[in-house]
């Protein structure tokens, strides 16, 4: 409609040679577009942006103290005293403990990807431009890490390393940069081979500046897209952890250990075990289908 | 380099030889190049796939990789030895000096810069400015290769033009800078047959507008013919035939440039055969110790198998490498 309206702005007359007028919109207008119409991309990105906004502003609006015990308010259901969604097996607000527990989940869930993707995204295009050698040292170097299941691997770093916050986020990064290591050496070499890298040369550009326009404008697309399919991946490994022990330590309010210390009420109270569970599915369940519109509307090919 | 004298070469390309090396075996993939270009003159290198015209190109613009590539011989571009050319003084020789025109306009542009991006990087990196003077420099560019509504394409993706507009775009990129020499390396081959003729005259009234000297890489002849005014016919990595287009293409002195002419579509009624080459190019990791055209030539002598033949002038102007050309 608007495009219609700058066509025959200036003057009545037809412009013959103009007719094909392509030049409608840039890429991130069409994406935006694109992504406008896509109700469902819209309806989960909103439910991510809720869990943020809840995360950041935990401390408003928790109803109670996440670390409050209660010794006569244990496993109580929802609606006691005032207890939204009930207490824990020690008495403390699930509401305000889930809320809390969003936090790390997303520090858990954005820290290690965005480590992964300056770490391993660097590693993949050196490895990628440069010459067999390096090539040779990175790739090798990251498929022994690849031979280990992530898990297995996370679970190994973090057991070697004691748990905590931040060993989590270490060893979560560390299972990650492989794989964004790969997916920018792929696309670094792909578009290594292309004519228009043969061509910038051609028109005087050195090594760096065509690894600073042409290969990182290239590469950043598929990277990210990857990077944020990896973001609902990390949130479950980093529960996983947190729930054999290995992440975040009580009395820390996170979702994982939360699962693992209600387990052993789940007779008692089903429901309220449930709860941290259904709070990791819909954050990585949501941010999954996020990144899946996200690389819809890009375009992108892994 | 333009108050020179006119008759003096601008590049002077002497005993130009490019071998690939790999561990199984070297690749002589140009021997023994030689030529001259004036200033303001368009050559055309002509020769079927792998006679070794794409190398010759990029070779002259070092542009072949430095580690398996072995070049040999002396190129001179304005006094100026350019296979000693390092650093900073080859980046600025690349695009400011010389420029060159891809085959392909769909992948030598990068997909994620707009038109504009890619020639305001050009035109910066080499004349320096604002962001506003390197846009309307591009805009200009565009103008004048002819692309209509250039305020409004300079902000179009490579996928949004038509692979004409985006050869005319690729062409603008090469002009950016004011090269002196334009390699053009099969610019039309990859476009539809109406807007090859387009951008060949485009090419050919840039060219004589600015004044560069040209060096055209093509296969075919009738491009050849349009655009050039001397020819050099390659075989096998080598020229084995060189002069002004209208003599070479009229009566060609080599058996095989001959024999390229004969097998040209034209005015033949449909059921006549086409004169063909019988046999197929030799092995460029194998090259006869003759000549290398003597196994399918059906003029060979026995001496055409014992060396190559010298570069010989019968006529003023021309050269051939060939026996039996000395007597015309």
């Amino acid at each position: 409609m608007s495009d219609q309206a700058i066509l025959s702005a200036p003057g009545a007359a037809a412009e013959y040679d103009s007719a094909p007028a392509t030049k409608v919109r840039g890429y991130w207008q069409s994406v935006a577009y694109r992504l406008s119409h896509d109700w469902i991309t819209l309806i989960f990105g909103a439910v991510v942006l809720v869990i943020i906004l809840i995360a950041v502003f935990a401390p408003l609006l928790a109803p109670f103290d996440p670390y409050a015990q209660s010794i006569v308010g244990r496993l109580k259901p929802m609606g006691w005293r005032g207890h939204p969604l009930g207490t824990d097996e020690l008495g403390r607000d699930m509401l305000s403990r889930l809320i809390y527990g969003g936090r790390i989940s997303l520090i858990m869930g954005l820290a290690p990807v965005a480590i992964a993707v300056m770490i391993g995204g660097t590693l993949g295009v050196i490895g990628g431009f440069a010459g067999k050698v390096a090539n040779t040292a990175i790739m090798r170097t990251m498929d022994v890490f690849y031979a280990f299941p992530s898990i297995l691997l996370a679970v190994a770093i973090s057991g070697a390393m004691g748990g905590g916050i931040f060993n989590g986020i270490i060893s979560l990064s560390l299972v990650f940069i492989p794989a964004m290591c790969r997916v920018a050496e792929t696309a670094t070499s792909q578009v290594k081979n292309l004519d228009y890298i043969e061509a910038a040369r051609a028109s005087g550009a050195g090594t760096f500046a065509i690894i600073r326009h042409h290969v990182l404008g290239n590469v950043l697309g598929p990277v990210f897209i990857y990077a944020s399919s990896l973001v609902s991946v990390s949130i479950l490994l980093a529960s996983g952890l947190s729930f054999l022990g290995l992440g975040v330590q009580p009395p820390e309010p996170d979702w994982g250990l939360m699962l693992s210390t209600l387990r052993q009420s789940i007779y008692v109270d089903p429901l309220g075990c449930a709860m941290p569970g259904i709070a990791i599915f819909i954050t990585s369940i949501c941010f999954n289908l996020v990144s899946d519109g996200v690389r819809a509307a890009m375009d992108v090919r892994i | 380099m333009d108050g020179g004298i006119a008759s003096l070469p601008l590049l002077h390309v002497d005993g130009l030889s490019v071998d690939f090396v790999t561990r199984e075996a070297t690749v002589h993939a140009v021997s023994d190049a030689t030529f001259n270009l004036k200033p303001g003159e368009v050559l055309c290198l002509l020769g079927e796939s792998g006679s070794g015209k794409s190398v010759t190109l990029r070779a002259l613009m070092r542009l072949l990789p430095e580690k398996r590539a072995r070049i040999a011989g002396k190129v001179t571009l304005g006094g100026r030895d350019v296979l000693a050319l390092q650093g900073n003084a080859l980046r600025s020789f690349r695009g400011g000096t010389v420029a060159m025109i891809f085959q392909e306009p769909m992948t030598a542009l990068d997909p994620v810069y707009t038109i504009g991006q890619h020639l305001m990087e050009a035109i910066r990196r080499h004349k320096g400015g604002s962001r506003a003077e390197a846009r309307k420099r591009a805009i200009e560019l565009l103008d004048l290769v002819k692309i209509p509504s250039p305020e409004r394409r300079i902000d179009a993706y490579p996928h949004e033009l038509s692979g004409g507009l985006r050869q005319r775009a690729m062409i603008a990129l090469a002009l950016s800078c004011g090269p002196q020499l334009l390699l053009a390396d099969e610019p039309t081959t990859a476009l539809d047959a109406t807007v090859q003729i387009q951008v060949l005259v485009l090419l050919r009234r840039l060219q004589k507008e600015l004044g560069m000297s040209t060096i055209f890489v093509t296969h075919d002849l009738g491009v050849a013919a349009e655009i050039a005014d001397r020819v050099a016919v390659m075989y096998a990595g080598r020229i084995i035939e060189e002069g002004p287009v209208d003599d070479v293409l009229r009566a060609p002195l080599h058996p095989y440039t001959a024999g390229l002419l004969a097998s040209t579509v034209h005015d033949q009624s449909p059921d006549q055969d086409i004169a063909a080459i019988p046999g197929s190019p030799p092995d460029l990791r194998r090259l006869p110790p003759g000549c290398s055209f003597a196994p399918r030539c059906a003029k060979a002598l026995p001496a055409c198998n014992d060396g190559f033949p010298h570069p010989t002038y019968p006529v003023a102007d021309r050269m051939v490498r060939c026996w039996r050309a000395l007597p015309l």
